[in-house]
């Protein structure tokens, strides 16, 4: 016979003393349980609300984002097509030159060194592209009979510090000649014609389709040559150059201020600023777009902090409130349960004195009341485990179907159950149990 | 010697008065040994049984059992050594109240784990007449039923001695018999007892009789188990 027979027995004969330390117990762990199970639930629902929200911001701004995006690639269509259209828009004339002669006459009679597209192409400038070099001047084409624009060109210049671009006028070369709409239509000049200017030869390379403006009385020759033929070698009247897309607000007085530093005793001119000028409301709008964007990222930011934080106070309200009731009624339960394990001493005591005197040890003594304080941590650990596991799933936010009470199922929390339920009923038995082991027999069986 | 008392002395204190219960008591048993002790309430005679039984040690004086001395042992080693060589009987019975007749018979197991205990203390119950209250707790069992069962758990690991303090003393006459008759023969059969009883036809089954008065042995006569 061994003392766990003793231990069954006396469970099975004194019931009432058991089941009321197994529901105290029972009481304990499931209070413990049920509130680690809520709070666990709160946080599932906290994590899930959250991620909602979080998904909700995400798709808003993604929404804000791709309207920016279309402003953006709107804004550059719009910039190409406009600068496209445009052509050159920037000119760059020496500081000299007479604005109100060059409007009047179509061209100016300044000039400055050719060096000056160099320098600017060795630059590393950013707001302009496509340097075009041009002399330019109203003569008489004696040949022919008519007041023309010569332009002689030398074709782009590439910037040093940019990939190659595509030109937007094709380099003329020596001995060739490009005639404007209204020339070769008056004069009936067509490609592969041989022409003579101011006594040279020339073969039309190409014939311009209208452009109604001065280029239609315009002909273009090599730089070079028409430097040699106005005795204008190395000189330039001009240089034209294109805006880039990379606009900011104020962009002629950056362009103006990029350039006085590289050629001083230049001027910069702008044509189709009225062009320009949508190119600058679309920029504003795609601004506009841009702020409301980051505006849609912040105010998403704070209605998701504003969330968290709200979920954070019931979290702390609820894991407050459990810090307070758990400890209480662990230590109720522990202080009821050695008090019951106290009269289970007392009504015991005869009992003990035979066992004793029979020859049991004080040690198997208090083996006996540990034993059956542990069994009833043991059972009254997993009784309410279940019962504060199915409260916690029944009360939760969390729906309790068999999906979300699987999730809520936390294994170190049983198995804190299963340990510390035992562990402490026996640090409640502890005493009494040691009361009992320390009992004298001879005091007890003198009774008779 | 199964048991040698050896000038014992025990005194009670409580709050205000000392009660000397034991003042120089000597007394041996040997085997085959039936020995009553008898006096008036309060003489000390369940003082020296449990003094003897190695339950309450001595203010003074030497005990032995089975040629050794228990008091010399640890406690949890003195309650080995009491399962192994001391029967105990008390007039009280002290059955485990939620344990079966069988199971307070097996009981006596625990400490000294017995092989084929079970079939012993069912021979036991059987020679005392109770093989049909095996599984009866001892609430359901008549008072010489339960003395029994107590005598039954007391021999069950064979001990040496046996101390019986008045087993007697509620029981009806054909109970006391069993009783009586049974250490009678435990007795015969080599073992020691040392008998507490004011009941002069119990002591009368004894081979000698004590005689306490206050603590001290005034006389020791013969009984009829003398013969
Ligand atoms: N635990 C005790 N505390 C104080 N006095 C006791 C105790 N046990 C016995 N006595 C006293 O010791 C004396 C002897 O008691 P006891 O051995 O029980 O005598 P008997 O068994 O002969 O009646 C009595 O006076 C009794 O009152
Ligand atoms: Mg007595």
């Amino acid at each position: 016979m061994s003392v766990w027979h003793l231990i069954l027995r006396e469970i099975a004969h004194r019931k009432l003393n058991f089941l009321l330390a197994l529901i105290s117990v029972a009481v304990a762990v499931g209070c413990l349980v049920g509130a680690r199970t809520l709070l666990r639930s709160n946080q599932l629902v906290t994590a899930d609300i959250l991620a909602a929200k979080q998904q909700q911001v995400e798709d808003d701004v993604a929404k804000q984002r791709r309207i920016v995006q279309q402003e953006g690639a709107g804004l550059q269509d719009a910039m190409r097509k406009i600068t496209k259209g445009l052509g050159f828009n920037i000119l760059i004339l020496p500081e000299d030159q007479d604005l109100h002669e060059l409007h009047v006459e179509g061209t100016g009679s300044q000039t400055m060194p050719e060096s000056h597209v160099d320098k600017l192409a060795n630059s590393r400038i950013v707001t302009i592209n496509h340097l075009l070099p041009v002399v330019s001047k109203k003569i008489s084409w004696d040949e022919y009979d008519r007041t023309i624009i010569l332009t002689g060109t030398r074709g782009e210049v590439p910037l040093a510090h940019r990939d190659l671009k595509k030109p937007l006028l094709d380099h003329v070369p020596e001995g060739t000649m490009v005639v404007g709409f209204q020339l070769h239509t008056q004069l009936g000049l067509k490609k592969e014609d041989k022409v003579k200017l101011m006594g040279r030869e020339f073969t039309i390379t190409e014939t311009y389709p209208e452009r109604g403006s001065a280029d239609d009385s315009t002909v273009w020759v090599n730089l070079g040559e028409a430097q040699e033929m106005l005795g204008m070698q190395n000189l330039v009247n001009a240089i034209w150059a294109l805006e880039c897309n990379c606009a900011t607000l104020d962009r002629v007085a950056e362009i103006r201020s990029d350039i006085a530093e590289i050629l001083p005793g230049t001027q910069v001119i702008e044509r189709g600023s009225e062009a320009l000028a949508r190119a600058e409301a679309r920029n504003k709008a795609k601004a506009t777009a841009q702020a409301a964007l980051k505006y849609e990222e912040q105010a998403g930011q704070e209605s998701l902090q504003r969330e968290a934080d709200g979920r954070a106070l019931i979290e702390k309200q609820a894991s407050d409130f459990a810090a307070v009731l758990v400890p209480v009624v662990m230590i109720g339960c522990g202080i009821w349960i050695g008090f019951l394990a106290m009269m289970n001493v007392r009504q015991r005591s005869t009992e003990i004195g035979i066992l004793r005197a029979i020859g049991l040890t004080s040690t198997q003594i208090l083996a006996i009341f540990l034993g059956k304080s542990v069994l009833v941590g043991l059972v009254g650990g997993i009784l309410g485990y279940a019962g504060g596991y199915a409260v916690g799933v029944a009360w939760s936010e969390y729906a309790p179907d068999a999906e979300s009470a699987e999730v809520l199922f936390m294994p170190s929390l049983a198995i804190i159950a299963l340990v510390v339920a035992p562990a402490l009923s026996a640090l409640a038995g502890w005493l009494p149990a040691m009361w009992a082991a320390q009992q004298d027999p001879a005091v007890i069986l003198q009774g008779d | 010697m199964l048991l040698e008392v050896r000038d014992v002395h025990k005194s009670y204190s409580s709050p205000g008065k000392t009660v000397q219960a034991l003042d120089g008591v000597s007394i041996s048993l040997a085997a085959g040994d039936f020995t009553a002790v008898q006096g008036p309430s309060g003489s000390g005679k369940s003082t020296l049984l449990l003094i003897s039984g190695g339950l309450l040690a001595a203010d003074r004086g030497e005990v032995q059992v089975a040629d050794q001395a228990p008091y010399r042992l640890a406690s949890d080693a003195r309650a080995r050594f009491r399962a192994q060589h001391i029967g105990f009987v008390f007039q009280q019975f002290h059955l485990v109240p939620y344990l079966s007749v069988l199971d307070n018979v097996m009981a006596a197991t625990i400490p000294t784990g017995l092989n084929g205990a079970a079939a012993r203390a069912k021979e036991l119950l059987a020679q005392f007449g109770l093989e049909h209250r095996l599984h009866h707790v001892p609430g359901q069992l008549s008072v010489g039923e339960r003395q029994r069962t107590a005598l039954a758990r007391a021999v069950l690991n064979r001990p040496q001695l046996i101390l019986a303090d008045e087993p007697t003393g509620n029981l009806d006459r054909d109970s006391a018999e069993t009783v009586l008759s049974y250490l009678g023969t435990f007795a015969e059969e080599g073992g020691a007892v040392l008998l507490v009883t004011h009941d002069d036809s119990a002591a009368a089954r004894a081979k000698s009789i004590v005689h306490m008065v206050d603590g001290k042995i005034v006389d020791v006569s013969g009984g009829s188990g003398d013969s």
